[in-house]
């Protein structure tokens, strides 16, 4: 495993879950705070904190408080969404860092610790908007509109992973931790990918995207992405380009064979073709026999003939395709823990050919001695000197 | 830039491919102090900067790009030519040299241009290689060919976009190829993070299907656990009412939600509406998303009369979750944002004073940067051929007279 022996106190809420299940899933061992009698029956909570063990906090309690500094003094980094608190206990930031020098510690939170903005509250459907991908979702005259699944936490956690390996490869090289300040907003900017540079090269806005393709013919042609098939919709377009053609040629060659109608299609050169230059009259007679085809078609039936003949386009899919699909079944992405039949999205990289098993069950406790220098965390360690503990 | 040493100081990192999924990645690690080295040939550039706008002053170029831009800042670009077999030696050459590597060309690529893993491992055990690419680098499909944009609706993030009514939605650009680098970028640190420590390298394989699975790993729990198959509800929410974009003066939106029956008696005061909080219809979460195209008006009548800025502004002062939805161009003036230098602008050699984007994060002892602009193709051979690899004059020459570097 790649981080074995790297200790991490998880202290997040649901902002910060998945930057610890990413480094779980590369082998970190990541202890988990939670209040007693906390909620981790709920799909959301066991999917972001399978592969991470639970240290039940209860600062009433005697020892509970002593537990987390003991915690600390072994930990390599520490993921927090502040103000949250664990069961009414404060983790704070800075007196994180002025504690334990060579902790690196994680703050994630909506807005970033700093500026006018910073104590502004937000939930999914804010950080989506605030970072500009509401801008880019939904009919181009009408609403904006969030993916439905919450995406601006994964945004953010997966920024928070980075910032803590950066700091990471730091403190080894110089001994010493940092404070890395994670923004959900400004991580959601990931998501926009080159839109911004529209509005800073040539002053041009770009917006939603709706369920067409536009911009690309000098006619203003629109063409269509989604197409209703029979238990759903496929994600197809007229693209131009060498994969373009190969993949208008083979829709057009099965079309044939399938005794499907062509139409407009019949006609048309794919080597001289150019998306370009179509009107939208051309596109609606080539893609009218299309529609026709498609709504013949189940998504399987896109997916499997459309790989066959190496065609560009994949079904519109839900959890329930996902979750049968043959290629993620021949890569073993989903995975069970050992004693359960619970089924997981497993470690989201394959690691010197083999994907890291997940090793620990949704609320498998960190049960273990108190944690010390010389705990379980510490034996794990392939170099114990490098990640030693320390006294705050 | 900061006077201190940078985080990934002296990790070295050489990048083959070109779009989003690699070069993403190798920007990241760049911003934080790593020496990245885009590798690309005149006669086949990276595709962004040839194939998609926008470019500078609406004239495509080589150096004009944005779209590359974007995604390359920080680095140092050198054209190698891998159709001829001085240009692979010379590619393995660099691979001696590099902590770690970042591939996305398809599956098998690599290997047949004597660049896989095994063959670049004999000469640097402590090699760390990421692949990437749609499928991952095995099982029945790994040779399938796709776009990033398309790859977003395979991993059900489309089918979840928009209203109960309507289609799925495209998401802007290739989505899930970003969450892939970025989780790429992680796993990519992690393998150097062991190289380090034990001397060994790794081989890393990433599928940016499977990681787009990532985010949606709640909606395919649930499924796991109950069978429940989501579908796309525009802006609902299971628990928050109200919960959604409403239309606002400026026509701009604001987006807000309410997670409590508090949250939404302090919204109906913050609109001049207290005594909605005590009407039967909007008393609980159930009965304000029963009666929510009544609320909704009343919200909306509120929003209608200020500009999406004052609207949230108001909201927050009186503790309710509450942004504009930020345009593109309204990213370059959120005072949020700007007060965080998301947007830096560097000066483009070709492309002139333009703003590049900073990572979600930062460190506050060892601060990140918009090291430099993006590089002109082929900028830096010279420094990084003769300075980082350390070619003889007589071998650069020779490199050169083979069209390597072409």
């Amino acid at each position: 495993m790649l981080l074995s022996g790297v200790l991490i106190v998880d202290a997040t809420d649901r902002l910060g879950w998945l930057a610890g299940r990413v480094l779980a899933d590369l082998g970190a061992d990541v202890v988990k705070l939670e209040p007693p009698g906390s909620d981790r029956s709920r799909a959301e909570w066991r999917a972001f904190n399978v592969n991470k063990r639970i240290l039940e906090i209860d600062p009433q309690a005697a020892g509970g408080l002593s537990r987390i500094e003991e915690l600390l003094r072994a930990a390599d980094i520490c993921l927090l969404t502040p103000p949250a608190s664990i069961a009414g206990t404060r983790l704070d930031p800075l007196a994180l860092r002025r504690d334990y020098p060579r902790l690196v510690v994680v703050a994630i939170r909506p807005f970033g610790g700093l500026g006018p903005r910073s104590t502004w509250r937000a939930s999914d459907i804010e950080l989506m908007a605030a970072g500009g991908a509401m801008a880019l979702a939904g009919e181009p005259d009408g609403m904006p509109v969030r993916v439905s699944e919450p995406q601006s936490y994964g945004w953010a956690g997966a920024h928070a992973a980075i910032g803590a390996l950066v700091a990471l490869v730091r403190r080894d090289a110089t001994g010493r931790g940092d404070l890395v300040d994670v923004s959900a907003q400004a991580s959601v900017i990931a998501a926009l990918s080159h839109a911004p540079a529209f509005v800073d090269l040539l002053g041009v806005e770009p917006t939603r995207a709706g369920t067409f393709m536009t911009g690309r013919s000098i006619k203003g042609a629109r063409y269509r992405v989604f197409w209703p098939c029979r238990d759903g919709y496929i994600n197809f377009i007229f693209y131009g380009g060498a994969a373009g053609r190969r993949t208008n040629e083979q829709l057009v060659a099965w079309m044939r064979q399938s005794g499907a109608e062509l139409g407009g299609l019949a006609a048309i050169d794919w080597k001289s073709w150019d998306p370009t230059k179509a009107d939208q009259a051309e596109v609606d007679a080539i893609e009218a026999p299309v529609a026709k085809f498609f709504a013949r078609l189940t998504k399987r039936e896109f997916l499997t003939e459309g790989h066959r003949r190496e065609m560009l386009g994949y079904p519109v899919a839900t959890v329930a395709d996902i979750a049968s699909d043959p290629q993620l079944e021949a890569r073993g992405f989903f995975q069970t823990v050992a004693g359960s039949a619970e089924r997981f999205c497993g470690s989201f990289a394959v690691i010197d050919g083999e994907r890291p098993p997940l090793r620990h069950h949704p609320g498998a406790k960190f049960s273990a001695a108190p944690p010390s220098v010389a705990g379980p965390s510490a034996t794990a360690r392939p170099c114990a000197g490098a990640r030693g503990g320390e006294k705050p | 830039m900061s006077a201190v040493a940078q985080a990934l100081a002296g990790l070295k990192v050489l990048e083959f491919g070109g779009y989003a999924a690699g070069p993403h990645i190798g920007k990241v690690l760049a911003n934080f102090g790593a020496r990245t080295i885009h590798m690309e040939s005149k006669e086949r550039p990276d595709g962004f900067r040839i194939q998609y706008p926008p470019f500078k002053d609406d004239r495509p170029g080589y150096n004009r790009s944005g779209c590359f831009a974007f995604f390359n800042d920080s680095k140092y670009s050198v054209t190698v030519d891998l159709k001829k077999p001085a240009g692979v030696a010379l590619a393995r050459r660099m691979a001696q040299w590099c902590d770690l590597i970042i591939e996305n060309m398809r599956p098998g690529v690599m290997e047949r241009l004597g660049l896989g893993f095994s063959a670049l491992a004999e000469r640097n055990p402590r090699l760390v290689m990421l692949s990437t690419c749609n499928m991952g680098q095995t099982g029945p499909r790994s040779d399938q060919p796709g776009f990033g944009s398309q790859l977003s609706a395979l991993a059900g993030m489309c089918e979840l976009t928009g209203v109960p009514e309507g289609p799925p939605m495209l998401l802007y650009g290739p989505y899930i190829d970003y969450i892939a680098s970025l989780l790429g970028a992680s796993a990519a640190l992690a393998g150097v993070i062991r190289s380090r420590q034990t001397g060994e390298g790794a081989l890393i394989d990433l599928s940016q299907y499977e990681c787009g699975l990532v985010f949606m790993g709640a909606a395919l729990q649930e499924f796991f656990a109950g069978g429940r198959v989501p579908s796309r509800c525009g802006n609902d929410d299971p628990v928050a009412a109200p919960h959604g974009a409403f239309p606002c003066h400026d026509r701009q939106w604001v987006a807000l939600s309410c997670w409590s029956d508090d949250d939404f008696a302090a919204l109906a005061r913050a609109i001049g509406e207290g005594n909605l909080a005590g009407e039967p219809r909007f008393a609980t979460a159930p009965a304000r998303r029963a009666n929510s195209r009544a609320l909704d008006a009343v919200i909306s009548a509120w929003t209608g009369q200020r500009s999406a800025e004052a609207a949230a502004i108001a909201l927050q002062a009186a503790g309710v979750a509450a942004y504009p939805v930020v345009s593109m161009a309204g990213l370059f003036s959120d005072p949020q944002l700007r007060a965080r230098r998301q947007f830096r602008v560097r000066r483009h050699p070709e492309m002139g004073d333009h703003a590049y984007c900073y990572p979600g994060f930062d460190l506050a002892e060892a601060p990140g940067d918009i090291v430099g602009p993006a590089p002109c193709v082929g900028a830096d051979n010279d420094f990084v051929f003769r300075d980082l690899i350390g070619l003889s004059e007589a071998e650069y020459d020779s490199y050169r007279q083979h069209g390597v570097f072409d």
